[in-house]
Formats: structure tokens, sequence, C-alpha cells
């Protein structure tokens, strides 16, 4: 399967990821190379088989709903790019 | 002094022969004098000896830990609190990390002495450390190789003796391809054995920290601190930790090693091949017992791991918006242009690659034909693993397909650098442990062996390979001169 530099932009577009205009077609080269790679998969019969998303196969453990965390917000202010009063700021988005 | 042990390192200080403040400015003065391997990303001096008179004052109290005055130097994908953490990345440049990893936490409390943050691939996505931004490490046997990745950095920083021991990460080979690169000892321990907590996500379901160190028994001792139930780490397993020294002089005898017919098939390079038979005579030597195995759907774990891997990858980036912390573009013109031009100023290439690939593996009508079908073939994979390791103690077979490969060799073609995992990656996707140590030279340069265990057997497989450092002397050579 290949990907055209179409499919690239508008997957680029989904994950919100600026690429060069020359880089396009090279990646529409290297991500075409991956989906060859994956066509082996194809060729194994997996219809009973359950998929696997983690390694243990273990139920995620809960905790009791109490605070846990200290505020940590100057400290993770500090470190934003930009912030005014406690908040952090972006283009504006509401005209 | 670089080449002592963990454990002697710990007697002399004990024994006061030298301070820890002493044994810290002995080895920044070494990272200095190699500053050309560019295997640390930031240095931390002042904290560094801080840590060391710290330690002094605490061996002098007597109540100091193994691991007490001891410096270490810690993968830049580890959060260090009020030290930058990069991960390899421009994204990162400007990042001080607001906490400490719960692995950074552990060696605080045991009184290491941190060194400074070691440079890695880019967010730990690559295989020979060339897809940092920080530029590509040189491999101490061969400044013109790879030192592998993406734990680079730290395999090249202990094969060199630019610290006592490091961390690394393994998502897909990430510890033991380099350890073998740079003639190291690699242990990736089992999914859930270290916390994750503060250790910069790639791929969630397949990072796992383990110990790079210079021979099993220094693995066993960072190990024993890096290991153990965390609660802030959701993945991270509930069960004891043994003492993993314990076991380290068990008797070999009847140990029986299974060889996959698939890992020593084409594509191996022969001498690399023949390297790896003597290595297995010895521990015939040793009494064990080879018996011949076959894991027929390890071939499907390259497939897997590139869709698995890049999916899980795009989902964790997107944390990396341009609004709370990391890298921002210049004057951005609305959201999406912010959230756009952030991300793509921010990250490099190979990063790139992966977050498209994995968002296409994700979208609407691909979804089941490669993320499902990947997380089915991942169960297959897993079950040849269970079925060898019911009839065998112990797997082994090559870490990689051949030694180090020239800088720049492999960087235009992404698919011949995954390929390169082509033995690793399997064992990420079952979860399992595993080791690379050293086994001998291939034209001077160093070739690793993998071992391979059940869940949970860490204890084990340090056993295994530490009885074989006990009959050979390959993890003791160091590249010439780093002597």
């Amino acid at each position: 399967m290949s990907l055209t530099a179409d499919d690239v932009n508008k997957i680029a577009h989904l994950a919100r990821l600026g690429i060069d205009k020359q880089d396009v077609a090279a990646y529409a080269n290297d991500l075409s190379g991956m989906l060859d790679l994956m066509t082996k998969m194809s060729e194994v019969n997996t219809d009973d088989i359950e998929p696997m998303a983690h390694p243990m196969d273990q139920a995620q453990r809960l905790r009791v709903d109490v605070v846990t965390e200290l505020n940590h917000r100057e400290e993770f202010q500090a470190i934003a790019p930009q912030v005014e009063a406690g908040l952090y700021l972006v283009p504006k988005v509401i005209e | 002094m670089h080449n002592k042990t963990l454990a002697e390192l710990n007697l002399g200080l004990q024994a006061k022969k030298f301070s820890s403040v002493e044994l810290t400015q002995f080895f920044l003065n070494r990272i200095d004098k190699h500053i050309q391997l560019n295997a640390y990303i930031t240095v931390t001096p002042e904290l560094a000896l801080a840590q060391a008179k710290a330690a002094d004052q605490r061996l002098a109290k007597g109540t100091s830990d193994l691991l007490t005055g001891i410096p270490i130097a810690q993968k830049d994908i580890f959060c260090t609190h009020g030290v930058v953490t990069t991960c390899g990345s421009k994204m990162l440049a400007n990042f001080t990390a607001p906490y400490n990893a719960t692995v950074v936490e552990k060696f605080n409390q045991s009184g290491a002495v941190m060194l400074g943050k070691l440079n890695m691939d880019e967010f730990a996505m690559g295989s020979s450390n060339e897809t940092s931004y920080y530029g590509a490490v040189k491999n101490p046997w061969d400044i013109n190789t790879v030192p592998g990745g993406s734990s680079g950095g730290s395999a090249a920083a202990v094969s060199a003796r630019l610290a006592a021991c490091a961390t690394g990460t393994d998502t897909g080979g990430s510890i033991r391809q380099p350890a073998a690169l740079c003639g190291i000892t690699g242990l990736k321990p089992t999914y859930g054995r270290v916390s994750r907590y503060g250790m910069i996500a790639y791929a969630s379901s397949l990072d796992q920290g383990g110990p790079m160190t210079r021979s099993a028994e220094d693995a066993a001792i960072m190990l024993q601190t890096m290991a153990g139930f965390d609660e802030k780490d959701s993945t991270s397993v509930n069960l004891p930790v043994p003492d993993y020294r314990a076991d380290l002089n068990k008797s070999l005898v009847g140990l029986k090693i299974g060889l996959p017919k698939e890992f020593f098939g084409e594509g191996l390079n022969e001498d690399v091949a023949k390297t790896l038979a003597l290595a297995i005579d010895e521990y015939r030597k040793l009494g064990a017992e080879i018996v011949d195995i076959s894991m027929p759907n390890l071939k499907l774990a390259i497939p897997a791991y590139y869709v698995i891997a890049p999916a899980e990858c795009s989902a964790n980036l997107s944390r990396f918006d341009g609004v709370r912390y990391g890298y921002r573009c210049e004057s951005p013109v609305d959201l999406t242009d912010l959230y756009t031009r952030s991300r793509g100023e921010g990250f490099g290439k190979e990063v790139k690659r992966r977050i498209l690939m994995g968002t296409y593996a994700l979208s609407t009508g691909y979804y089941d034909a490669y993320y499902l079908k990947a997380q089915k073939i991942r169960r297959l994979i897993s079950e040849d693993f269970k079925t060898a390791l019911a009839s065998v103690d112990v797997i082994m077979g090559p870490v990689t397909p051949s030694t180090a490969f020239g800088i720049g060799e492999k960087m235009d073609d992404p698919i011949a650098m995954y390929l390169s995992d082509i033995y690793t990656i399997a064992i990420n996707l079952a979860g399992v442990p595993a080791m690379s140590i050293p086994a001998g030279f291939v034209a001077g340069m160093p070739v690793g062996l993998q071992l391979i265990g059940d869940y949970f057997s860490e204890d084990r497989l340090l056993n295994i390979a530490h009885q074989y450092q006990q009959v050979t002397d390959w993890h003791n050579f160091i590249p010439t001169g780093f002597e």
C-alpha cells in the first residue's frame, strides 16, 4: 500500500503537526515503506485471537477518591511559554 | 578508580580510601576530558559535588546504602527536579522538570550522586542516537560508529567509564542494543517492575527503565534500587522485590537454554553468529543443556511494533502543544497555527515520522486493519514466549544482526534502521525481561549475547549472566584511550 502527498498532508493535519513542504514526498515514501512491512501481518489468521493491549493483562488499579496532590500552580506556570494572572495564554479563540 | 565495580567503590568509600567528593570530581574530570563522545546533554557538577558532600556525611554517620556516594548518570528521559530534562528534543530544550521521576527519587534516597543527564535519541525514537537534537553520540570503541540507541549516551558513558553506571529505558531494544554495541551489560526488566512515573512516555505499554552497567553484579545492585511497586504508576506491578544478589553464585548445572531457530537464520552476520556459538559453548561447559526451539511468530514482531509503538507515541506526544511547557513557535496567528508550528518546529524528523504513522494507524477506517490486527499479533508473539519458557529456563540469541554500524550509514533509510532491532522488539511486545551481556568481539567491535527469561525472573537472568562473567572477561575490556 502506498500513500500520496495528499494523504500525508491530511494525516499531518489530524496530528496538528507542521511538516516542511519539501519533506512531504519523503514522508509519503517512508510511510509507504512502513505499510509494506505491515502487509506481513495480514498473512496470519487472527480471527479468534484476543487483542493484547498490555503485557500483564491486569485490571487498572483504582485508588480512594481523596486529594493526594498539593497545588503546584506557580511551579508549573514558571515553565510555561506565556502566562498572565495565573492563566495560560494562547492566541484569541473567541471573537 | 573508574575500573572499580559498584561493590568495590562501596567498600572503598566505607573504608575511607577515597571520599565521594574525590570520586565525583574524578568522574567529572573524565567527562570533561572525553567531551568529544557527546555522551552527556547536561553535566551537573555543582549538584553532583553537593550530593557527594552529603553522601560523605552519610558515610561518616554509618547510615549509608550500597550506592551512597557513587557517581551515576541518568538518561535524559527521566525528569529531574530543577534540572533541564530534554528527552533529546528541541521541544524540551528549555524544560526544567517540576518534579523527580520515581527512579531518580529512589537513587536520591540511596545517596547516589548524579553527574548529569545522558544523550539519547529524540523521545527515545531511534537505534543509533543520531536523532538527538543535541548531536550524535560516538561509540568509544570506534568514534566513527554509532553507540546504538536510544540509550546511546548511557551505553557510551558506561563503556568509556564516564559514570560508574547509568540508567536506560527500553521500548524496543533501547537498553539492550546500545549495551551490545558498546560492550556493556544492560537489563530490560519485566514490564511493570520499574516505575515509569516521571519517565517521559514514548509507547506506554512497552516502555521500561533499567540498569546499564559494566557487569551483571553491578546491574543487580542498580536494579535493587530501581525496582519496586509505585502507586504513582498505574501499570506498576505490586510484587515483592527479591534480593537480586542472593542467587548470583548459583550453579548453572542443569540449566535449560533454548535457541530459537528464527534468531539464527538469514540476516545474522556470520562472525557474530560464530562469536555467539562460542558463548553458548561456555554455557555448555558450565553444565547447561542446549535445546533447539522454534518461535514462529517472531517474524511478525517488527510489523506489529511499528503499528503499536507509533500509535501510542502519537497519543502520548499530543501533550506537546506549545501551551503549558516546552517549545512554542514565534507569533502564532491562531490556535491551530500555535499547535501546528510549535510541534512542527519542536520535533525532529524521526519523531514526526512516527507521529504520522501512529495517527494514520489510529484514524477512522484503518484502526481495525492496523492497530487491532497488531494487538492480536502481539498476543501470538507473547504466546510464543510463554510456550518456549514453559520448556526452557532461558532463551538465548543475538541482540543485533551485526556490530556497530557507521555514523550516517542508515540515517537515510528508516526501514533499514528499524530492521536493526529485529532481535529485541518481540521481548517488549511480550513484556518479559531480557539482558545483553558482552560476549566477544568481531574486528575489534563488541558483540552482545541476549538472555531472555520468564516474567519477573530478573534474579535468574542476573545469575545466568554473572556465572558467564565469572568464566569470561569480555565485560572487563576497555576501549582504547579510555583505560
